[in-house]
């Protein structure tokens, strides 16, 4: 899950990691009443789930309150469209004016679980204020990882060593390495799956401070964290994707794709959208509908991939193990009956109760053409999309 | 010999709510040896009038002799009935729920190597050894036939789309492994493929990858150094975005090593047989042996 960035930065505070001075508004008036109490140069700050907003005209410096209400009534009731976003963009509700900052240096600092260390990772690099990715594709020597102990956590002695690494003026030292293992005790304390602060700065004066503040919050263990659960903010999220995420489906739209896929299991569904391809078309969606899904579920599901416009075909592939085929079957039935959807289906159906479920499906009326597994659903789909392709001519 | 389950696999079952009790019941219809459950607040009851309850891991390996465990507890507390079988000495605990926090695994994966005990999973669909009728976890028993074709993959119903194309092809399975699709887990790919090419009921072996960290690649330099056993591979997620996770929460692209160009790239440098979708697994593995 995702926070904005004020949240982020009351989490960072509470932690004693040094933020600029700043303040929420929800409107203009308050934004220019938050410039005059902050005074100065004040920094205006979209707050959207999405990186590069500044790019996107949604971070704006500005010298007066007035400039302040002006830039605010830019951003907040439209829709920032970033690199990170799709086309639509996200619906600014919120902006932060913050105290402008005298940067000297830009660093970046981010911390992940390295699975396949086993640990958390602090990423560090000299080179603050870009793409981390650009970073490590151009200059892969200024990028540093420092691993966590499981069990130790993060020493002192590492949090100096990135200080080091990241080669701060020798005053700013020993509060950089103190940010940096408040940083960590923000990512284990709150179950974070990332913590980035980029840039981090390093003022005239040599103070340290997180100009920017990211924090994704991992959903699994936000049982345990009822407080940070409660910062969730649905308007930020695809709404096909907040409504597959209500019903405990993992649901990801991909722009473009015309092939709407329903499959049970992670790493089938993500064959399928690999099949969905080599048979000449685009998947819609990611979409696993879980091991044990109820027919309300499948239901929804169903729901999902026809509410989403661009789907011209539908490819089901199942193979229950704990799932029942006719249970997933019958939903399909009501669910394409009751949205009247009449698009067409490719279903591959193998597994607990197969049979049971083919029968249904062939006797519901609807437009299915079944499959006999994973190959050959890629062949069935690739004649369907050539038969419409020439139907269209 | 087997792998990590067989014909000595004593089986205790922890966490019979609905599913666990579901998939304990298929467990023991296959003929997998269920010796012990442990639920709270049955104790002295029986499961399926067979099988005896206990409260705790200890007293019911002390009183049953069970030698591996399987976990279908909530995910909260997953990680604490993980440590109470380790605790209680089983020599394989299996992991199946899913949505274990990853910093839970951090501790947990780190108590289990100081441990003898050896991990499989979470969010795994567990093991079956069909020469023997041992099943642990939840790959449908009605799919697997016995032979000599050892199946590891990290996701559950790529296994048994595996299984099934080997089966349309006649070829059956010695042992079947599900790792698991989360980042942190306890026996990885290199762990299985060392057992299999141990294993002399194991003629060849496949093995199913996805797009994420870079235990594909380690798998693929083990093979390299140790594995004479042909290999057929198979990564899921050549298409999918990079950033975006994919349900396994380990399935997500954050670096160029993740791609499943690279893994492909690693593992037929390794000299293994890599198909380009996990559609084409049975057939290559047909041409492969023969």
């Amino acid at each position: 899950m995702n926070i904005h960035e004020y949240q982020a930065k009351d989490i960072f505070e509470r932690f004693g990691i040094p933020v600029p001075r700043g303040m929420v508004a929800t409107t203009a008036a308050e934004a220019r009443a938050a410039a005059e109490e902050i005074g100065g140069e004040v920094v205006v700050k979209a707050q959207v789930h999405a990186g590069g907003r500044g790019k996107a005209g949604g971070v704006k410096v500005v010298n007066t309150p007035q400039e302040a209400e002006e830039a605010a009534a830019g951003m907040l009731g439209i829709n920032l469209v970033t690199h990170q976003t799709g086309p639509d963009g996200v619906p600014v509700r919120k902006v932060m004016v913050a105290e402008a900052t005298d940067i000297k240096d830009e660093l970046y600092i981010s911390i992940i679980v390295d699975g396949d260390l086993g640990v958390p990772v602090i990423i560090a690099s000299t080179e603050g204020g870009m793409d981390i990715e650009e970073v490590a594709e151009k200059t892969p020597d200024r990028l540093f990882r420092v691993a966590g102990d499981p069990l130790l956590g993060l020493s002192p002695y590492h949090a100096r060593d990135v200080a080091a690494l990241l080669e701060v003026p020798q005053s700013a030292q020993r509060a950089t390495a103190a940010l940096i293992s408040n940083l960590y005790r923000v990512f284990v304390d709150n179950d974070c799956s990332l913590v980035e602060v980029n840039p981090l700065v390093i003022t005239g004066d040599d103070q340290v401070v997180a100009l920017d503040a990211k924090i994704n919050l991992e959903d699994d263990a936000l049982f345990r964290h009822k407080d940070l659960a409660a910062l969730h903010d649905p308007e930020q999220e695809d709404e096909l994707e907040r409504r597959a995420g209500s019903a405990d489906l993992a649901y990801v739209k991909l722009d473009g794709g015309k092939v709407g896929c329903m499959v049970n299991g992670a790493g089938l569904a993500m064959a399928t959208m690999d099949i969905t391809k080599w048979a000449g078309a685009d998947p819609a969606n990611f979409l696993d509908i879980g091991g044990s899904a109820d027919q309300g579920r499948i239901e929804e599901a169903f729901r999902i991939i026809v509410s989403d416009d661009e789907v011209e075909i539908i490819l089901v592939n199942l193979f229950a193990g704990i799932a029942r085929s006719d249970v997933v079957a019958q939903g399909i039935v009501n669910a394409a009956k009751e949205t009247g959807a009449t698009l067409p289906m490719v279903v591959a159906m193998r597994g607990t109760n197969a049979e049971e479920g083919r029968r249904i499906l062939n006797e519901s009326g609807l437009d299915i053409t079944a499959a006999p597994d994973l190959a050959g659903a890629a062949e069935v789909l690739r004649d369907k999309l050539a038969s419409a392709a020439g139907g269209a001519q | 010999m087997s792998v990590l389950v067989g014909p000595n696999t004593k089986l205790l079952v922890q966490g019979l709510g609905r599913d666990g009790s579901f998939q304990a019941s298929r467990m023991r219809e296959y003929g997998t040896n269920m010796v012990a459950a442990v639920h709270p607040n049955r104790e002295g009851q029986k499961f399926e009038d067979a099988v005896p309850y206990f409260s705790s891991v200890a007293d019911a390996v002390k009183e049953t002799g069970a030698n591996t465990g399987v976990i279908f507890v909530p995910a909260p507390f997953a990680a604490d009935a993980i440590v109470e079988q380790v605790d209680a000495g089983l020599d394989v605990v299996v992991c199946i729920t899913e949505g274990v926090p990853v910093q839970d695994m951090v501790k947990i994966n780190a108590y289990v190597k100081g441990s003898a005990s050896r991990l499989v999973g979470p969010n795994c669909p567990g093991l079956i050894h069909p020469a023997s009728k041992a099943k642990v976890g939840i790959i449908p028993g009605n799919i697997v036939e016995p032979g000599r074709i050892g199946v590891v993959s990290r996701s559950g119903t790529l296994t048994y789309e595996a299984i099934a194309q080997l089966v349309q092809v006649g070829l059956g399975q010695s042992s079947c492994v599900g790792i698991g699709g989360d980042p942190i887990h306890g026996t990885t790919f290199t762990d299985v493929l060392e057992l299999f090419q141990e294993d002399d009921e194991t003629d060849a072996i496949v093995m199913i990858g996805e797009i994420g960290g870079v235990r594909e690649q380690l798998a693929a330099e083990f093979i390299a150094d140790r594995v004479t056993k042909p290999v057929v591979a198979a990564i899921a997620g050549q298409t999918a975005p990079p950033g975006k996770r994919m349900g396994h929460a380990g399935a997500i692209i954050t670096g160029k090593a993740g791609l499943a160009s690279e893994k492909n790239r690693a593992l037929t440098e390794a000299g293994v047989h890599v198909v380009e979708s996990p559609a084409y697994i049975g057939a290559r593995m047909k041409e492969v042996v023969g």
